[in-house]
């Protein structure tokens, strides 16, 4: 199976291991990867807030670029990535773009769901020594749907503990420039996140999306926490 | 108050924040149960929205309809285009009857056009008798939850402004407070000239106008006074009777978790026959205020499927945190950072839609299924297309630049390149001051994909 890398601006800059985790795993089952590197950002900070303008132009040119990937399949290590790939059609009145929009979602994946719903791969024989803990990104989760995938590729990761948050599906207050429009209330959110973390007594919390772990992983260690924020393709691509 | 300094005020109350998660809590959990004795509950959902839609599509018509069958059960009909006309209209039918005081049951929309204040200027006193409400009355403060007003209230505040307000003596016995304030509001009810009341749903077909409530107390404002006046969004109104029953195993389950409310009021028109309960007078509101704008576009429109359960509310991380007053807004939570910019315009409430993570979770406990983060989206893209609310010149700069970089990938890299070998960290102290900021890793992905991972054990 030939996959093109959506790699996010975010994991490009902040959280290449997630990429580079990405490219391993699937390499690891069988796929073979390429990546175009004209691919910046999807426009999802733009379109969020309200910039409709600067994230179609943005679309048109993520479009452009993965319509010419010769690729069975897009795969991008974020679930909130994708959904915004999966929304691109509500930018466009036009009736063509609104149908390549549409063609080029049908093909985008996020990486769990790819590899367990479209590859049907459960174990990629990753080994992980630890506990760990599973933070659901609130556009995978919802607008997506993908709960129970990067649940299974976990347990199936040699030497780790997967251990269910009581608040896993609450949103951890990132929520792009949210974050920094009303940052009170972004921390109030998380630290109802981290105090969980916390008491769970897991040594990283996981999650699909290297936003939510940046607003996490920033609380962790200014409150002085041991627990680690890794990607779902950082354990993943782990074979200590 | 600004958006800004209720939110800090919110944050730092810890009564407020103690309150808000137990209830919010609370609430959601027993919706969960109660959704299990639903067999089918997406099923409903569906069936909910789909009948909310077709009557939208056809409001004129169903209005039509509604107005003549009310009219023929002896209602008299009111149209309202929107708060002041509303207020003039009850105002009028308060003063013409010579009225004194009025009992009101909850009602979100007296609440949206302000009722009480225009009455109490033509020397009629509202009195609530919704417990909620009632406090809130006591207390001088408006609803901060659309089904739960007194939400943000503890009982050891109830009891004090009981104590204050009642002159009796102070305890922490809910069923003692509640007693207090039965006894207070009977009195109340027996001299009331007129009951005022809200509407769930209208039916069309019918004329018949349905009150949830679980304290019999709209019951009695809509039975015991001889009058009694209904104000009613024109969005409330619903084909058939039969389309009730699914209506009512959504909205209880969604609002409090119940299975059904205490009470289900069924009012088609005035008393026929001496012996007979029920109003001699009965006066149905329609007000507009805004929704029939809202019907221009199918995005818009189904901000008016809405049945106010405020499972939103309970849902909403961001509500969980700051209540309902923060929002300054009549509809707080989800639902109101939705409807409010709807009404008022978006200019008076350009705030709004960015109080909002856009997490989602609104959308998946609404019963008609409301689609409110992508609502939340296009308002967005109203306030910045129309420039309102307060002055963005340096967002605006900024995601133009950051368009401008984004669209050329040599001039993306470098840029990046340039910040990470300066150093350059971006002034941040929204964010840094509670978290740490994660920097530009030592090589992006793109180099490293470049210096060997491309050629990387492909076999």
């Amino acid at each position: 199976m030939r996959v093109s890398l959506f790699v996010t601006c975010l994991a490009d800059q902040i959280w290449p291991s997630a990429a580079i985790g990405a490219v391993r795993v699937l390499r690891r089952v069988g796929c073979s990867v390429e990546f175009d590197d004209r691919q910046t950002c999807c426009g999802q900070p733009a379109f969020n807030t309200g910039y409709r303008a600067e994230a179609r132009a943005l679309a048109r040119r993520f479009i452009e670029i993965f319509e010419a990937a010769d690729a069975d399949a897009i795969v991008s290590p974020s679930g909130s990535c994708t959904a915004m790939v999966h929304h691109y059609h509500d930018l466009f009145e036009d009736v063509a773009w609104r149908a390549r929009a549409k063609a080029v979602a049908e093909r985008t994946y996020e990486l769990s769901t790819f590899l367990v719903n479209r590859l049907g791969v459960a174990d990629v024989g990753a080994s992980f020594a630890g506990r760990l803990t599973w933070h659901d990104a609130c556009h995978g989760l919802r607008d997506l749907g993908l709960k129970s995938e990067p649940r299974r590729l976990l347990r199936h990761v040699r030497g780790a503990e997967l251990v269910e948050l009581p608040n896993a599906e609450s949103c951890c207050g990132f929520g792009g420039t949210f974050s920094v429009k009303h940052p009170e209330i972004s921390v109030a959110m998380l630290d109802e996140k981290v105090e969980a973390i916390e008491a769970a007594g897991v040594d990283a919390v996981v999650s699909g999306d290297a936003s939510c772990l940046m607003q996490i992983g920033g609380r962790l260690s200014r409150r002085g926490s041991s627990v680690r924020a890794l990607h779902l393709a950082d354990v993943l691509a782990s074979t200590a | 108050m600004t958006f800004e300094g209720g939110v800090r005020a919110a944050l730092a109350d810890v009564q407020l924040r103690g309150a808000l998660r137990q209830a919010t809590t609370l609430f959601g959990d027993r919706r969960g149960t109660a959704l299990a004795s639903v067999p089918d509950w997406e099923g409903a959902r569906e069936r909910a929205r789909a009948i909310k839609d077709e009557t939208l599509l056809h409001l004129d018509r169903y209005l039509e309809q509604f107005t003549s069958s009310a009219e023929r059960a002896g209602a008299r009909m009111h149209w309202a285009r929107d708060a002041g006309e509303a207020c003039e209209i009850i105002g009028r039918i308060g003063e013409v009857l010579g009225a004194r005081t009025v009992v009101k049951s909850k009602s979100m929309a007296t609440e949206e056009i302000h009722l009480n204040a225009a009455l109490a200027r033509r020397g009629i006193e509202p009195i609530e008798t919704d417990l909620g409400e009632y406090i809130i009355q006591l207390a001088g403060e408006t609803p901060s939850h659309i089904v739960v007003p007194a939400i943000h209230k503890t009982k050891a505040q109830i009891a004090a402004l009981f104590a204050e307000k009642l002159g009796i003596a102070p305890t922490d016995d809910a069923a003692a407070l509640t007693a207090a304030a039965r006894q207070a509001l009977r009195r109340r009810f027996a001299e009331a000239d007129i009951g005022i009341s809200g509407v769930n749903f209208a039916v069309a077909e019918t004329g018949t106008i349905l009150i949830l409530e679980n304290e019999g107390n709209a019951r009695l404002t809509t039975s015991l006074p001889r009058t009694h006046i209904a104000l009613m969004g024109i969005e409330k109104v619903i084909p058939r009777f039969a389309d009730l029953e699914v209506f009512l195993q959504l909205l209880p389950r969604s609002g409090t978790g119940q299975v059904l409310t205490a009470y289900q009021s069924l009012l088609t028109g005035v008393k026929r026959r001496p012996e007979d309960e029920g109003p001699d007078e009965l006066h149905i509101v329609l007000l507009d205020n805004g929704r029939s704008r809202m019907l221009a576009s199918p995005v818009t429109r189904q901000s008016l499927a809405c049945i106010r359960c405020g499972a939103c509310l309970n849902a909403c991380p961001v509500y969980r945190q700051i209540g309902g007053h923060a929002y300054d807004s009549v509809y707080p939570g989800p639902i109101g950072a939705i409807l409010t910019p709807q009404l008022i315009g978006i200019e008076r409430a350009a705030h709004l839609p960015y109080a909002s993570s856009l997490c989602g979770a609104c959308r998946d406990v609404c019963p008609v299924k409301i689609d409110i983060p992508a609502l939340l989206l296009h308002l967005r893209a109203q306030v910045i297309e129309q420039r309102a609310g307060k002055s963005r010149l340096l967002e605006r700069v900024a995601f133009r630049c950051y368009a401008a970089v984004m669209a050329r990938p040599r001039l993306y890299e470098w840029t990046m390149r340039v910040a990470r070998i300066l150093r350059i960290v971006p002034p941040l102290p929204a964010w840094t001051k509670w978290r740490d900021l994660r920097p530009l890793a030592p090589r992006s992905f793109r180099e490293e994909w470049r210096v060997g991972l491309r050629d990387e054990g492909v076999s």
